[in-house]
């Protein structure tokens, strides 16, 4: 690049006379970001553009690296929970999933069916609300701004919901090693009905603004095309590999929760286009509404939080009278419970594909070290192959196609 | 996932094709791993990519653990994964850490970089080398990728004190210089 540039002074400094490369042949290195809004977070992107097309593309990231995993290392196992909910804070049910389910199999802990299905519910919630928080702001990237406000219309509905069964609209806390921390509250059923039903309608709204919309059309169709084995290659799992035709999902792969016994589809696109990322993902809301009304059609009654004293903590009707309970307690939230040395890797399927969650026990009360294989991060790698040799504005499409959160990037 | 009995005729497969490659093997909670020889890794992941009836293709994720006080210390995890079968299994190297023979060397444990056979570790060994300063050899690029490029020291070892750092608030500054 440098000798194009030294080449054409050259060629300046010898008069008008002298032939001129074209145009088109000179590459100049452009900064985007880390404070951009089309970046979705605080990326930079350092491109090498040859006119309007991308020749060459860096992603530099680590600007809302907050060592959450180190910190991790200094707290109790339960107080670790509200922290790894900070890392992709828009699907923290995923991230407390993850971690609790893999303390759980450290511990050898068996979770009630309702926790289960209450888990699920919470975690299929999630993934619409993050899929709504994408498509808005993505669409919104690709110039459709109403979307934005229809979408965060349904997303608020959710937080509603969060709010009503957890007391927080985000950052919930609510996923506890051995089950969820309370049951949900009388009236949360109908509520939860309701949208169920409403959900499909909406997203049918959602594709009759988009699906013949000839800008967002030809802005996604046949852009930002990665052949499958690449992806697989690079590691990419999610949505990304879903839409080009790979129909892998964890949740119908490994059987954890209570997902076997839903009936639902994974959906799979045919090209690997941003189009086909779109529809993917649209089509994965419809899903999880299915999902979340057969596990309310099948919530079973029963415990809501496993009865092992040791790791969970008592009801606190007991405190009151049972001394037994009380030291429990106080054992509990003081010192926090121990979990045998040994390590565990547990992967869930998050909005943005595998989420695994690494914990190395060492007998002691905190984890020796927690790391989290974010799907954003691994995903990331594969935005040279998405960009390159494509427009910069297809380059902008195909970074809000590929969803990275960059709080679950730098962690 | 291979069981117990299932993971021992992978380690006498691999015995056959590269002696001494596979040191021990575990199995955890249902987790099976291989550990092996870190100067035979890429022998052991490449047979196990490509072998006609084990085919683990696909790295789920690459990550690193500070084992400190154990002996060697670190351990580089790679959690591969066979898509059709949707069996994990882990395979473990320990790397010693070279400066704790002298006392105070600033060597750092190295071991095989694997982008070769795996693309997406590129991210994934940067990120270890970031924070465990374990090198990578043969990596195209391994530099610092969430720390600032010009930091000092390796955070997630174990010895490395969590707030060990000032954190750099405007009134700090003015106090402390």
């Amino acid at each position: 690049m440098a000798d194009d540039i030294h080449g054409s002074a050259s060629l300046l400094a010898a008069g008008p006379d002298a032939e001129r490369p074209a145009v088109g042949a000179e590459v100049m290195t452009v900064n985007i970001g880390p404070h951009h809004p089309a970046t979705h977070g605080v990326l930079r992107l350092v491109v090498d553009l040859e006119g309007e097309v991308v020749k060459d593309l860096k992603p530099l990231i680590g600007y809302v690296h907050t060592g959450i995993e180190k910190s991790c290392e200094d707290k109790s196992y339960w107080k670790v929970i509200p922290f790894v909910e900070r890392m992709d804070y828009v699907s923290y049910f995923f991230q407390m999933e993850a971690f609790c389910g893999a303390v759980e199999r450290l511990v050898d802990l068996e979770i009630p069916p309702r926790a289960k299905y209450l888990r699920t519910i919470f975690l299929e919630l999630n993934r619409i609300h993050s899929h709504l928080v994408w498509l808005g702001t993505t669409a919104l990237d690709l110039g459709a701004i109403s979307m934005l406000w229809y979408c965060f219309r349904e997303r608020d509905r959710i937080l509603d919901l969060f709010e009503m069964a957890t007391g927080q609209r985000m950052h919930t806390r609510y996923f506890q090693v051995g089950g969820v921390i309370e049951d949900i509250p009388l009236g949360f059923e109908e509520k939860l009905r309701g949208f169920v039903e409403e959900m499909p309608v909406r997203v049918g709204q959602y594709e009759a603004l988009l699906d013949r919309n000839e800008v967002f059309l030809s802005r996604t169709k046949n852009t930002g095309i990665v052949p499958r084995e690449r992806l697989l290659e690079l590691g990419v799992t999610g949505p990304l590999l879903r839409a080009a035709g790979e129909p892998w999902d964890l949740r119908k792969a490994f059987d954890y929760l209570s997902y076997s016994d839903f009936d639902f589809k994974i959906p799979v696109g045919t090209v690997g286009d941003n189009y086909d990322r779109y529809r993917v993902r649209v089509a994965e809301m419809v899903e999880s509404t299915r999902i979340i009304g057969q596990a309310l059609e099948g919530l079973p009654e029963g415990p809501y939080i496993a009865d092992d004293r040791k790791y969970v903590l008592p009801p606190r009707s007991e405190l009151s009278t049972s001394m037994e309970s009380l030291i429990h307690h106080f054992k509990l939230v003081t010192e926090g419970y121990r979990v045998p040395a040994g390590e565990a890797y547990y992967a869930i399927e998050s909005p943005r594909g595998e989420l695994g969650c690494f914990v190395l026990a060492d007998g002691s009360a905190k984890p020796a070290r927690v790391h989290y294989r974010d799907p954003s991060f691994v995903n990331l790698q594969a935005f040279r192959d998405m960009s390159v040799d494509g427009y910069v504005a297809d380059m902008i499409a195909s970074l809000g196609m590929l969803d990275p959160i960059l709080g679950g990037v730098d962690r | 996932m291979p069981d117990a009995p299932g993971l021992e005729l992978i380690r006498g497969e691999i015995e056959n094709d590269h002696p001494g490659a596979v040191l021990d093997t575990s199995f955890d909670r249902g987790q099976p791993a291989l550990i092996v020889d870190s100067e035979q890794l890429l022998a052991v992941l490449g047979w196990l990519r490509d072998a006609p009836g084990h085919e683990y293709r696909f790295l789920s994720s690459l990550h690193a653990a500070d084992y400190l006080p154990a002996e060697p210390r670190f351990g580089v995890h790679y959690e591969l994964l066979n898509r059709d079968r949707v069996e994990r299994l882990r395979v473990k190297a320990m790397l010693g850490d070279p400066s704790a023979a002298d006392g105070a060397g600033d060597d750092l444990p190295e071991i095989d970089s694997c982008v070769e056979l795996f693309p997406t570790a590129d991210f994934q060994e940067r990120e270890v080398f970031d924070f465990f300063g374990i090198v990578f050899r043969g990596h195209p690029n391994l530099t610092r990728i969430l720390m600032p490029e010009d930091y000092v020291g390796w955070p997630q070892r174990r010895d490395f004190p969590v707030g060990g750092e000032p954190v750099t608030f405007t009134y700090n500054e003015r106090r402390y210089g």
